[in-house]
């Protein structure tokens, strides 16, 4: 073991008796405890980068499964765990939350929570995680409820129905707890919701802002429809956002307009769909937004991990560097289903860069202020036409990593994949399908087989695509025959894990991307991979199908 | 030892809501659920949203009174549940012939606990003293107040009627739910640990201890395991004056659980 191993394993022996109190402090600091994954994605920076090191390239090859943790449910696994001393918190989907011995996996309680059967998410009865605040859990519903639960009894505290599922909202990702806040916001952009970020007091479940991620009358942004269209205007959320605590600012990834792909309905930029937007923690105003995809057409939803870094950033304007090694900036880093890698100013939303990390048509370049350059002839019509990345992105809900050591980005990326895009007409019609257009690809769905044999191993796969964020660069891929929904973890002994349709869950060189250990899980891993550590052994956790599965060195 | 934790499993299983029909606690070490217990968890899930959990919600229809006025045989009442009375709002309901009979059997003991008191009693002052007076928190839990060591009284109204609070109060050893039974464990080199036990199996019992810890221990690692079968909550009988008992009564009648706000 080497001697910074034995002292983080020495860190969390002696941090290891704090009471399960997981106060807002605590949360802020996440990386001072590291044998526990406070947040969905591991801290507010949300790096999924873990700074434990007792699993390391040279002996990760020792890893051996410890418990198997099986959903009474065969919905996809798509929540990450949350781990506070030594007890692990995560969802059966659709909307039971389990209290697990971190260890052994044995349940300590279950709640169990039955939605209402009026309950329509877009793509699965899922359900991405909880967030964790002082001695309390909470946990977004298929049906629109947010629910505060006990951590110690999975007694529910309160229990607030903040939108309406026979429209068609749900809440899929986990909250995010900010403060003493809860914030939230409903998936819903196949419906033609009208989207909004929310925060409620983590005490009572009482609503303190909202914003609206399609801005309405009087509201800024709102000229930005035509007509009426602000109405069904979707712009979902349904992942996670981070938050940075010196700029008291919460990040947030907004979804795609409605109708998905026939954007004749709504004239304008359709403001803040597949946009990051930037809110004061306090009070839910506006600091600053981008837009990845104005008038988006593809269904490019922006629900993507804001990965937060700082680093020096090269002066100049996108298209003047010096080349010189600027000053430390605090970036962010987003790999977007559109297919460009962006470097943005969190403190400004100043845009920095923008370079594609897939092959990328719909787009040919940025103008002096970030916005993408589109050629007409790359826009949805009635005969379809041919768009890369595809449907699902150059990535997509899957979060990716950076390490701080390695200063490499890593992407779980599609490559090579492309849809035919035709636009159809649609009536808004409340609580159905408003999707206005028929997008055609090649890559089937589920893990492929040799029986669809009208399929090359080169023709839309998988890969995790490591990138130097400051430059955008290609340092490697890993390839996957199938695609992937799989997340990325890295570790501060320079590992990274991650997993695939095809039913793998690996372990990389992140320097390299050399392969170092697999095990076979048996089912699509389409969560993120996280790690924690109890009694000084660190442990790996992954879903995979319906299960949640956790490995450590053997002893 | 082993066969008691064997039997143990049943406790995990049943809901919360059980009636022991059987004597006092001491001699409930092996839990099989009775007829009339079934009978009451079947009541809850069918019945109670018309009748109410005393049974006297239909004002026409008072089931809380061990008198009937459709019937007086077991038959006819098993009838009526299953098949429903025409022209009336009570409807047929999908449950069997044995099914049926344990309602009966739950509604004919519904008289058998008579009532201390017949003083409506004051959900406020009720409050003050669960809060002040009877330290009731030090022990129990109300919404996100008190300790989690005993059941949580947060929905104890939704699940326990006037005159099983009454007597949990004034004897509260003479029945103790199979679920609030405490568990102890000692380590072999002797440390002991007693809480609620949440799940065990072949390797590991998992409790909650009384400094609200959730804890995890590996059999072979414990000299012994077992249920306390004595109740640790003090008799108010001398406590509370027979008005303070109404009081208290009527406040934890009043605790119906949490329901789904609406902003």
């Amino acid at each position: 073991m080497t001697k910074r191993a034995t002292l983080v394993i020495a860190l969390f022996a002696a941090t290891a008796t704090v009471g399960a109190q997981v106060s807002y402090d605590r949360l802020r600091q996440a990386d001072r405890e590291p044998q526990n994954w406070l947040t969905y994605s591991g801290s507010y920076a949300s790096q999924r980068h873990s700074l434990l090191t007792q699993i390391t390239p040279a002996n990760v090859k020792n890893l051996e499964m410890q418990w198997v943790f099986q959903a009474r449910s065969l919905e996809r696994f798509q929540a990450t765990a949350l781990v506070v001393d030594g007890i692990l918190y995560t969802v059966q989907a659709p909307n039971d939350i389990m209290a697990l011995d971190a260890v052994t996996g044995r349940v300590f309680w279950t709640y169990s929570y039955r939605p209402s059967a009026a309950a329509r998410p877009c793509c699965g009865r899922v359900n991405r995680g909880v967030a964790i605040l002082d001695g309390t859990l909470f946990m977004g519903t298929i049906d629109g409820h947010l629910i505060a639960v006990d951590a110690k009894t999975g007694k529910p505290i309160w229990d607030v129905a903040i939108a309406k599922p026979e429209s068609g909202y749900a809440l899929t990702h986990a909250p995010l707890a900010v403060k003493d806040k809860v914030i939230v916001g409903p998936a819903g952009g196949e419906f033609g919701i009208r989207g909004f970020l929310a925060a409620y007091d983590a005490k009572t479940g009482k609503e303190v802002w909202r914003f609206n991620t399609i801005p309405g009358p009087g509201e800024a942004g709102h000229d930005t429809w035509g007509g009426d269209s602000w109405k069904r205007g979707g712009g979902p959320v349904w992942l996670t956002g981070s938050y940075d605590a010196e700029l008291n600012l919460t990040y947030w990834g907004i979804g795609n307009p409605g109708p998905d792909y026939n954007g004749d309905l709504r004239p304008g930029d359709n403001l803040y769909t597949s946009s990051v937007v930037a809110l004061d923690a306090d009070t839910g105003r506006l600091k600053w937004h981008y837009q990845f995809t104005p008038h988006d057409e593809f269904d490019f939803d922006a629900a993507q991990i804001p990965v937060l870094a700082d680093a020096r950033w090269p002066e100049g304007t996108a298209s003047s560097r010096s080349g010189q090694p600027g000053r430390p900036r605090k970036l962010m880093y987003w790999a977007n289903r559109n297919g460009f890698f962006y470097v943005l100013d969190r403190a400004t939303g100043e845009f920095l860069s923008g370079k594609p990390f897939v092959k990328v048509t719909w787009a040919t370049g940025f103008d002096e202020r970030g916005r993408p350059i589109q050629p007409v002839d790359k826009r949805p019509n009635a005969e379809g036409v041919l768009i890369f990345p595809g449907n699902q992105g150059g990535t997509n809900w899957y979060s990716p990593s950076y390490s701080p050591r390695t200063g490499l980005f890593y992407i779980p990326t599609w490559l090579n994949y492309d849809t035919v895009y035709a636009k159809r007409p649609v009536e808004f019609v409340e609580g159905q399908s408003f999707g206005g257009g028929n997008p055609r690809t090649t890559i089937p769905a589920g893990i492929q087989t040799a029986t669809n044999n009208y399929q090359t191993e080169d023709e839309g796969h998988g890969a995790i695509r490591a990138i130097d964020p400051l430059t955008g660069e290609k340092r490697w891929d890993f390839k996957m025959a199938d695609v992937t929904d799989a997340g990325v973890l890295t570790t501060a002994s320079d590992l990274l894990f991650s997993g695939g349709r095809e039913g793998y869950f690996f372990a990389l060189d992140a320097r390299s991307g050399a392969l170092l250990w697999k095990a076979t899980v048996g089912g699509v891993v389409a969560s993120g991979p996280m790690t924690y550590a109890v009694g000084g052994r660190q442990y790996v956790a992954v879903a995979a199908g319906s299960s949640l599965f956790t490995f450590a060195l053997r002893q | 030892m082993s066969s008691a934790l064997g039997a143990a499993k049943w406790v995990s299983g049943i809901a919360l809501v059980v009636l022991c029909t059987a004597g006092p606690a001491a001699a409930q070490r092996f839990h099989v659920p009775g007829e009339t217990e079934q009978g009451e968890i079947l009541y809850q899930a069918n019945c109670v949203t018309c009748h109410g959990l005393e049974g006297d919600e239909v004002r026409s229809a008072d089931l809380s009174r061990g008198e009937f006025r459709r019937g007086s045989s077991d038959d006819d009442l098993i009838q009526i549940i299953r098949n429903g009375i025409p022209g009336t709002a009570m409807p047929a309901n999908n449950l069997t012939q044995i099914q049926a009979a344990n309602i009966v059997r739950y509604l004919r003991s519904l008289a058998a606990i008579e009532p201390l008191t017949s003083v409506p009693g004051d959900a406020a002052r009720g409050q003050s003293l669960v809060e002040g007076k009877g330290a009731c928190l030090s022990c129990h839990r109300i919404g996100v107040t008190g300790s989690r060591v005993g059941p949580d009284l947060t929905d104890v109204g939704r699940v326990r009627r006037r005159v099983e609070l009454e007597r949990a109060l004034v004897d509260p050893g003479a029945v103790v739910r199979p679920a609030n039974r405490r568990f102890r464990v000692v380590t072999r080199d002797g440390a002991t640990t007693v809480g609620r036990l949440l799940n065990h199996d072949t390797f590991a019992v998992l409790l909650m201890d009384d400094k609200e810890q959730l804890r995890s221990f590996a059999k072979p690692e414990l000299r012994s395991y077992d249920f306390v079968l004595e109740s640790p909550m003090p008799s108010y009988r001398d406590r509370f004056s027979a008005g303070e008992l109404a009081d208290v009564v009527r406040y934890l009648v009043s605790l119906k659980g949490i329901e789904p706000q609406t902003p």
